[in-house]
């Protein structure tokens, strides 16, 4: 974490600090000059410290980023929202304890999940049961929203999903296996429910476009596993023509600067789904070239100028580039707001309703706007592509976009087979 | 289970040598961290919980001298010595005082560093985490040994832990100091009484420890996340050692590392689901048939 991230996070809480002592000694002016300026309080966990403790700060950056841009121009009718953001050191637990606590004791109007898939299933129960509004901002399993079990009223993500990502990935790669003939795969992605179904997912639709793969070896390093040795070997015994992966974040360096050592890159081509985010790719000290990433976030993929000009906005903020998580919470403010001004209150219900089947104009949108999807309450239409990494800014060149129809289509008959749609 | 495979691994020049390098490899600095906490077990008495706080202690202090400096040497001097120095500190002002008591004071004192060691990480070093340059002397290509691989940088980290396993059997065994160390962990009365100064042995032997945690540590962070919370899984790590090795056994801690490198090494091959379990299966079987450990000596 920088220097200016601990600063803001110190200021923050001395901040809220004085707000406190200021209202104890006047009496709570906020409620007193009534309900109409009372701020609207959004409670949010997520992971400010360990391996991805950068996505973590990301994520809060830029909500504070869009929220602050909401409150100057006058909030909710003169109400401004509030942010309360605790670490949860991505402790599903703990996440879930967070939450609770905001739900119960800092009474939130609703909640930005800022958890990955693992804590953020666990917030998931907890506001099944207490009906607080929830936006899943950083969790990318299928299942979250796709299983009609998991879906309730008051819960939508906006996020990525596993399986976009896959039909997507999987219809890149299966062109490099024509191209090249590519038939010996191995997978290593992290053992949890995101790492699990996000490569079977991408397999599936592999398989799918390429009938010819063959799947030869899989290996499950644990999430935020320090050593990767183990694996790597397990990948170089193998030799396979193709490595795909899902790791992320601290994990997925720490296993590119291991597998270099070993020399996999040059024995294989490898598909590594969130290499193109700068998290990543600014900290492999010596990248190797040509590895297949998906657009996790770059500044210039889409190539708009409304997404150049948040990154620059949040590198002159906080010095250093926007991440995959920091867009998704952008887009959960952008989302969030749109259905504040709708509503004109925070009902809950209301909110959710207005939410439901929103589109609005988005710099990451695949054709310039995103859509919170009705159906399954999951944002669709966001830009997703492929391209191959190289070693200095931009770092991924070559970029291919993705179809959203094609996705769609897929993704329709894959609910169905799993009895879903 | 994937038994075929690791039946043609084992058939096989160059599996052996790529696994068998790698399995030396994550052995040996599991062996590190797991001698000094088994030295402070059988010389101290004392349970250091907070052992794996050295070792992540070892990593940031040579991230931060690599990064003034540039020099390798520097990095693992700063991350070896700069840790002997807290945990000397550590002994002196807060451990020495809870010799002898019982382990749930020393899980608590011990659980009580752990917290304010990683808080003034996070607050010295921040909370994300971070990466130690591989020296480019080390970005060299693999080595190949008969078809087999072996990572340059492993090649060096064997050497070094090799050398440190030799010079701490020789030192623990053939030389004054180790003898007197043997001696205090017996009978440390009798030791005080032939006018040899225990409460120096205990520090030096602690500082050693902690040395040898620091030194693991500091290897390690050019191929590892350096990051708050580092030390919980390689305690995890160490104390199976020295379940299976036998608590207070320098040999049996260099048998369990061993054991378990190769149980990580092999396993992702033939059983790369059962892994960790494997490794608990392991020191459940050595505490039903040798409750001591393999090295261990039974208590009187």
């Amino acid at each position: 974490m920088s220097q200016h991230d601990r600063g803001i996070g110190r200021r923050s809480t001395l901040m809220a600090g004085a707000a406190m002592g200021a209202a104890a000694i006047t009496g709570f002016p906020m409620v007193a000059r009534g309900q109409g300026r009372q701020p609207i309080k959004i409670g949010m966990p997520t992971i400010l410290s360990g391996r991805v403790a950068q996505l973590g700060v990301s994520s809060r950056n830029a909500v504070m980023m869009e929220i602050e841009k909401f409150n100057a121009a006058g909030g909710l009718d003169g109400r401004p929202i509030e942010v309360i953001v605790r670490d949860s050191r991505g402790v599903p637990a703990e996440a879930a304890r967070i939450a609770r606590e905001m739900i119960t004791s800092d009474r939130v109007d609703l909640l930005f999940d800022g958890e990955p898939s693992s804590g953020g299933f666990a917030v998931h129960e907890v506001v099944r049961e207490t009906g607080t509004l929830t936006l899943h901002l950083n969790s990318e399993t299928s299942s979250l929203s796709a299983d009609p079990r998991q879906r309730f009223w008051n819960a939508f993500r906006i996020a990525r999903q596993g399986i976009h990502d896959s039909i997507a990935g999987g219809a890149y790669a299966a062109e490099i296996v024509k191209s090249r003939n590519l038939r010996r795969w191995m997978t290593v992605s992290p053992d949890y429910a995101y790492g699990r179904d996000t490569t079977a997912e991408f397999l599936e639709y592999l398989r799918a476009f390429a009938p010819d793969v063959q799947v030869v070896g899989e290996t499950w390093p644990r999430l935020f596993q320090p050593d990767y040795t183990e694996n790597v070997t397990r990948l170089t015994q193998g030799r396979p023509q193709a490595i795909y992966s899902c790791l992320w974040a601290g994990d997925l360096v720490t296993f590119v600067e291991q597998a270099s050592l070993y020399g996999l890159f040059n024995q294989s081509q490898f598909f590594g789904v969130n290499m193109a985010d700068y998290t990543t790719l600014q900290q492999i000290k010596q990248l190797p070239r040509g590895v297949h990433s998906g657009n996790r976030y770059l500044k210039n993929f889409p190539p708009v100028p409304g997404n150049l000009a948040f990154a620059e906005e949040y590198n002159r903020r906080y010095q250093t580039y926007p991440t995959n998580w920091a867009w998704q919470s952008a887009t959960a403010v952008h989302l969030i707001t749109e259905a504040l001004k709708k509503v004109g209150g925070t009902d809950p219900r209301a909110l959710a309703n207005a939410l439901k089947g929103m589109t609005i104009d988005s710099p990451f949108g695949a054709d310039g706007k995103v859509t919170m999807r009705a159906e399954d309450q999951t944002l669709v239409g966001y830009a997703i592509g492929w391209g191959t990494t190289i070693s200095a800014d931009p770092y991924v060149e070559n970029m291919t976009t993705a179809d959203w129809s094609m996705i769609f289509r897929h993704e329709q008959e894959w609910k169905r087979a799993k009895g879903w749609a | 289970m994937d038994l075929g495979e690791l039946a043609s691994c084992l058939g096989s020049a160059s599996c052996v040598v790529t696994q068998v390098s790698a399995g030396l490899t994550i052995g040996l600095l599991i062996f590190l961290v797991a001698s000094g906490l088994t030295l402070i077990f059988g010389v101290l008495g004392l349970v250091n919980f907070a052992h794996g706080t050295l070792y992540m202690l070892g990593s940031y202090f040579a991230l931060t001298a690599y990064g003034t400096t540039g020099s390798f040497l520097a990095a693992v001097g700063a991350g070896a010595f700069g840790v002997a120095l807290v945990g000397l500190l550590m002994e002196r002002f807060l451990l020495s005082r809870i010799y002898g008591t019982d382990v749930l004071m020393q899980l608590l004192v011990c659980y009580a560093i752990i917290l304010i060691l990683d808080d003034v990480v996070k607050i010295v070093w921040g909370g994300d985490f971070l990466k130690m340059d591989l020296p480019d002397a080390f970005r060299r290509p693999p080595v190949i040994i008969a078809g087999g691989i072996v990572p340059y940088y492993y090649v060096i980290l064997f050497a070094i832990t090799a050398a440190i396993a030799v010079i701490l059997a020789w030192g623990m065994g053939r030389t004054r100091f180790g003898r007197t160390v043997r001696a205090a962990a017996v009978n440390p009365g009798m030791v005080g009484a032939l006018g040899i100064n225990t409460t120096a042995v205990f520090a030096a032997v602690f500082a050693i420890g902690s040395l040898l945690a620091g030194l693991a540590g500091a290897l390690s962070a050019p191929i590892r996340s350096v990051v708050p919370g580092a030390g919980v899984s390689i305690l995890i790590e160490s104390f199976i050692v020295t379940v299976i090795g036998g608590m207070g056994s320098i040999w049996g801690a260099l048998i369990a590392s061993l054991l378990i490198g190769f149980t990580r090494s092999f396993g992702s091959i033939g059983f790369p689901l059962f892994t960790e379990g494997m490794m608990f299966l392991m020191m459940a079987l050595v505490l039903l048939v040798k409750p001591s450990g393999l090295a261990g000596k039974p208590h009187a």
